[in-house]
C-alpha cells in the first residue's frame, strides 16, 4: 500500500517487479579469453563448449570472410561494385556471435555483416549483389534466417524485436539477434527496440559492434554514457562487453545472453570492442579523420592472427589445415568473381513485379510505357 | 439497431481476429482503455491480452515490430493514435513497411494493417487534425485507403486485414459516430473500386474518408438550384480507381475534387492531372478543388473556416456550371 502521508503516490506498477540495477551493470573490462599471442584464460562465467573441429571451423569462417571481403573490394575497384562497406577487423565480433545461434535462431543485420552472412550459409557473391546493384537484395531470409541487410541505421533493431515478440507468443523457443553499430546506438529505433523488448521479454539480443567510428565520427561525438554496455539498464537489461576481436570471447558472452534470452529472462545487449580496419565504405577516405599511427595499433590486434596463435599452441593448426583453407578461401574467391563479374543487369521490367501482390490499377499505364521505351531502345 | 462508423470498425476487428488468430491488434491504450475513440473496445476482453496489446509510447516502435511480427508470420492491425503522431514512425512506414516486399523480390510478406484516425472536425488541439494521406499515396508499396460510411468501415477494414500488401487505413474520426441501419456484417464493393453515392449529370464531385458526407450534403444543397451533383466516393487512395473518375467526367463533363488535406500537391491534383490526361475533350470547365488551406491545420476556433464545407463546394459548382 502507499504511504500518501508521508508524500508517497500510488504507483500503477508494484515496485518488487523492479529488476535490480547491479544484475545489468557491464563489468569494468570487456570479457577477453585470448590474449594477442594466443593464450587462452579459462572463464568460468564464459565456458567455451567447442570442439576442436568447431574451434577450426571459426578460423577457417573469419579467412573466408577476410576473402571475400578483400576481393570485394577488388571488384569494387574494377568497377564491378559500386560501392562495398568492409568488415576488415570485425571478423571474430560477427562470426563468433552468429556462430552461438541455433540453427533456427534469426539474424537482422545491418550492411556490413559479411562474416554474419556467411555463418549463415549466404552465397557470396548474392551477398555483394546488393552493392553491385542488380537488386536490393539477393537471398532469400526465410532459407538462412537471415533477415534483409538494413541501410536506414538501426531500424532493423525493431524488426528484431518484433520478430522476437512473435515467437515468444507462439512458444517458440528461438531467439534473434540483430547487429548494428556504435553509431546506430544514438538512433531512435534501437532505442525503441531495446524499449518493447524490455517491457515485452522478447528473446532478442543486441548486438552492437562498437568499431571506434560511424564514418568519421568517433565514439566521443556519439554519447557521453560510460560505454554503450551502460544503456542496456536503461531499459531493463543487462549490457554486456566483451572483446570484439577475441572470437572465443565473442562466441562465449553472445552463448551466455543466448541461452538466458531462450529461457526466457529477456533480452540482453552486447557491446563488442572492435575496429574497423577499412574505410567506412569504399567511397570513403579515412585519412582525413585517423592517422596511419592508430591504424598500425589496431592491427596489432587482429583477430584472425590472435585465433591462429590460439590453434598453433594447441597443436589444431598445422600446414595441411593452412593448405586447405588457402585452397578453399582461393575457390570462394573465384566464385565470387564469376557470380559478379559482368554478371548482368537486372530486368528493367521487374521493377514493376514485387510492389505490390496485388498491383491491379497501380501502375499498367506505366508498365506499358516502360515496355515501350524498351522497345524503341532496342531498334536503335 | 443503428451502427455507428467506430462499432462497424470494431466489429470489422473483432470479426478478423475470430476468422483468423494470426490477427494482432496493438498500440497506444488500445487495451483495457479500448483506444481513445473506442475503436478497440472490448477486444483485449474477448481475445486476451497476448493478442490485443498496450505497447509502449512509440511509434516507430509499433509500426517496426509490426514488420517483425509480420514477417514471422502474423497479421498485425497495429493503430496509430493521431494522425499527427504518425510522423515518428514515417521511417518505418516509408522506409520498410512499404519497401521490403520488394526488395526481396516478394520472399518477405508483410499484411499490416495500420489504423490511423485522420482528419479534423473534432475541435481538437494541434496535430489532432491532420489529413496526411498524401504522403502515403505516394509512397509506391502501401495500399491507402479511408471509408466515408459505416458499412465500408466494417466492409474495408475486412478486406485491408485480408490483404497481403501492407495498407494505411484512414478512419475519418470526425464521422466515427455516422450511423447506419444496416446489419453487420456487411460486404460492400472491393476497395480499389470508387463507388458513385449519388448518381448526377452536371459535375461530378470527387470525395473520401469524412468529405464524402460534405458532398452528399452539398448535392443535395445544389439540387435545390437546380444543379446535378454526382458524388463519387474514391475510397482507395492509392490505387486511385482512374477508370471509374473518367466514367464520371465523361457522364458530366465537369469535376471538383474535395478533401481536407491542404491543397497543393494533395490527392486533388493526381485526380485533376489524370482527369485531363484521360478525359480532355469531355471537359467543359477546368477541374477545381475544394480543400483545406496551405497552411498548418489551424486551432479549433478557426477550423470552420479552414475545413472544406457546403459552401465551398456550391462557389466551386457554379464556378464550373459558369464555363
Ligand atoms: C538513418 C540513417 N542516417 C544516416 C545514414 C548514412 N550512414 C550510413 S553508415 C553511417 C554510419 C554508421 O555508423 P555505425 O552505426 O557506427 O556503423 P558502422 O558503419 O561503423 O558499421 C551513416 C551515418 C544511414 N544509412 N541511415
Amino acid at each position: 500500500m502507499t504511504d500518501a502521508a508521508n508524500g508517497q503516490v500510488p504507483a500503477s506498477t508494484d515496485a518488487s517487479d523492479r529488476p535490480d540495477p547491479l544484475d545489468f551493470l557491464p563489468p569494468d573490462e570487456p570479457v577477453h579469453l585470448l590474449d594477442p599471442d594466443g593464450t587462452y584464460h579459462p572463464d568460468p562465467d564464459h565456458p567455451i563448449d567447442l570442439d576442436d573441429a568447431a574451434l577450426r571451423e571459426l578460423y577457417r569462417l573469419m579467412m573466408v570472410t577476410r576473402k571475400v571481403d578483400r576481393e570485394a573490394i577488388n571488384l569494387q575497384r574494377q568497377g564491378q561494385l559500386g560501392v562495398y562497406a568492409s568488415c576488415m577487423g570485425q571478423e571474430a565480433a560477427q562470426i563468433g556471435s552468429a556462430y552461438a545461434l541455433g540453427p533456427d535462431d534469426w539474424i537482422f543485420p545491418s550492411y556490413r555483416e559479411l562474416g554474419a552472412a556467411l555463418v549463415r550459409q549466404v552465397d557470396a557473391a548474392g551477398f555483394l549483389h546488393l552493392y553491385r546493384g542488380t537488386w536490393l537484395s539477393d537471398h532469400d531470409p526465410y532459407k538462412h534466417n537471415f533477415g534483409l541487410m538494413s541501410i536506414p541505421i538501426g531500424t532493423q533493431a525493431l524488426h528484431a524485436t518484433g520478430f522476437a515478440m512473435g515467437a515468444r507468443l507462439d512458444g517458440n523457443p528461438i531467439v534473434a539477434m540483430t547487429y548494428y553499430g556504435d553509431g546506430g546506438t544514438s538512433e531512435g529505433d534501437p532505442h525503441e527496440a531495446m524499449t518493447f523488448a524490455g517491457v515485452t521479454k522478447a528473446p532478442v539480443i543486441f548486438f552492437v559492434q562498437n568499431n571506434q567510428y560511424a564514418i568519421s565520427v568517433p565514439l566521443a561525438k556519439q554519447t557521453a554514457a560510460p560505454t554503450l554496455a551502460h544503456k542496456a539498464i536503461g531499459y531493463g537489461m543487462p549490457g554486456y562487453r566483451v572483446d570484439g576481436n577475441d572470437v572465443l570471447a565473442s562466441y562465449a558472452v553472445t552463448r551466455r545472453a543466448i541461452d538466458r534470452a531462450r529461457e526466457g529472462v529477456g533480452p540482453a545487449f552486447i557491446e563488442a570492442m572492435t575496429y574497423r580496419m577499412e574505410a567506412h565504405t569504399t567511397s570513403d577516405d579515412p585519412s582525413r579523420y585517423r592517422t596511419q599511427e592508430e591504424l598500425e595499433e589496431a592491427a596489432k590486434t587482429d583477430p584472425i592472427v590472435r585465433m591462429r596463435n590460439f590453434l598453433t599452441k594447441r597443436d589444431l593448426y598445422d600446414s595441411a589445415l593452412e593448405d586447405a583453407i588457402e585452397e578453399q578461401t582461393k575457390q570462394v574467391a573465384s566464385e565470387v568473381r564469376a557470380g559478379i563479374y559482368d554478371a548482368p543487369h537486372g530486368d528493367p521490367m521487374e521493377l514493376f513485379d514485387h510492389v505490390y501482390l496485388d498491383a491491379t490499377n497501380h501502375f499498367e499505364d506505366q508498365v506499358a510505357q516502360l515496355r515501350s521505351e524498351l522497345s524503341q531502345g532496342g531498334e536503335v | 439497431m443503428a451502427v455507428t462508423m467506430a462499432q462497424a470498425i470494431n466489429q470489422a476487428l473483432a470479426d478478423a481476429m475470430a476468422k483468423d488468430e494470426r490477427v494482432l491488434i496493438f498500440g497506444e491504450d488500445v487495451g483495457k482503455l479500448g483506444g481513445v475513440f473506442r475503436v478497440t473496445d472490448g477486444l483485449q476482453a474477448t481475445y486476451g491480452e497476448d493478442r490485443v496489446f498496450d505497447t509502449p509510447l512509440a511509434e516507430s516502435g509499433i509500426i517496426g515490430t509490426a514488420i517483425g511480427l509480420a514477417m514471422y508470420g502474423y497479421r498485425p492491425v497495429p493503430e496509430m493514435q493521431f494522425d499527427g503522431f504518425t510522423y515518428p514512425a514515417f521511417e518505418q512506414i516509408v522506409s520498410h513497411l512499404a519497401k521490403m516486399p520488394n526488395r526481396s523480390r516478394g520472399t518477405v510478406k508483410l499484411p499490416v494493417t495500420i489504423r490511423i484516425p485522420f482528419g479534423g472536425g473534432i475541435g481538437a488541439v494541434e496535430h489532432h487534425s491532420e489529413s496526411p494521406e498524401a504522403y502515403w499515396a505516394h509512397t509506391a508499396g502501401l495500399k491507402v485507403m479511408t471509408p466515408g460510411t459505416p458499412e465500408d468501415g466494417y466492409s474495408m477494414m475486412r478486406e485491408a486485414i485480408e490483404m497481403d500488401d501492407p495498407v494505411v487505413f484512414l478512419e475519418p474520426k470526425r464521422r466515427y459516430w455516422m450511423k447506419t441501419d444496416a446489419a453487420m456484417p456487411v460486404t460492400t464493393e472491393p476497395a480499389r473500386d470508387a463507388v458513385v453515392r449519388r448518381a448526377g449529370t452536371d459535375v461530378s464531385v470527387f470525395c473520401y474518408g469524412p468529405m464524402v458526407r460534405t458532398a452528399l450534403d452539398a448535392a443535395e444543397a445544389a439540387a435545390d438550384e437546380g444543379w446535378s451533383i454526382e458524388v463519387v466516393d474514391l475510397r482507395s487512395l492509392s490505387p486511385l480507381d482512374t477508370d471509374a473518375i473518367v466514367a464520371s467526367v465523361e457522364r458530366t463533363g465537369r469535376a471538383i475534387v474535395v478533401h481536407e488535406a491542404a491543397r497543393n500537391l494533395g490527392i486533388g491534383a493526381e485526380v485533376a492531372a489524370r482527369i485531363q490526361e484521360r478525359a480532355f475533350y469531355h471537359l467543359e470547365a477546368p477541374v477545381l478543388r475544394a480543400t483545406g488551406f496551405d497552411t498548418p491545420y489551424p486551432p479549433a476556433k478557426l477550423e470552420e473556416f479552414w475545413l472544406p464545407d457546403v459552401d465551398r463546394i456550391l462557389d466551386l459548382v457554379e464556378r464550373a456550371l459558369a464555363y
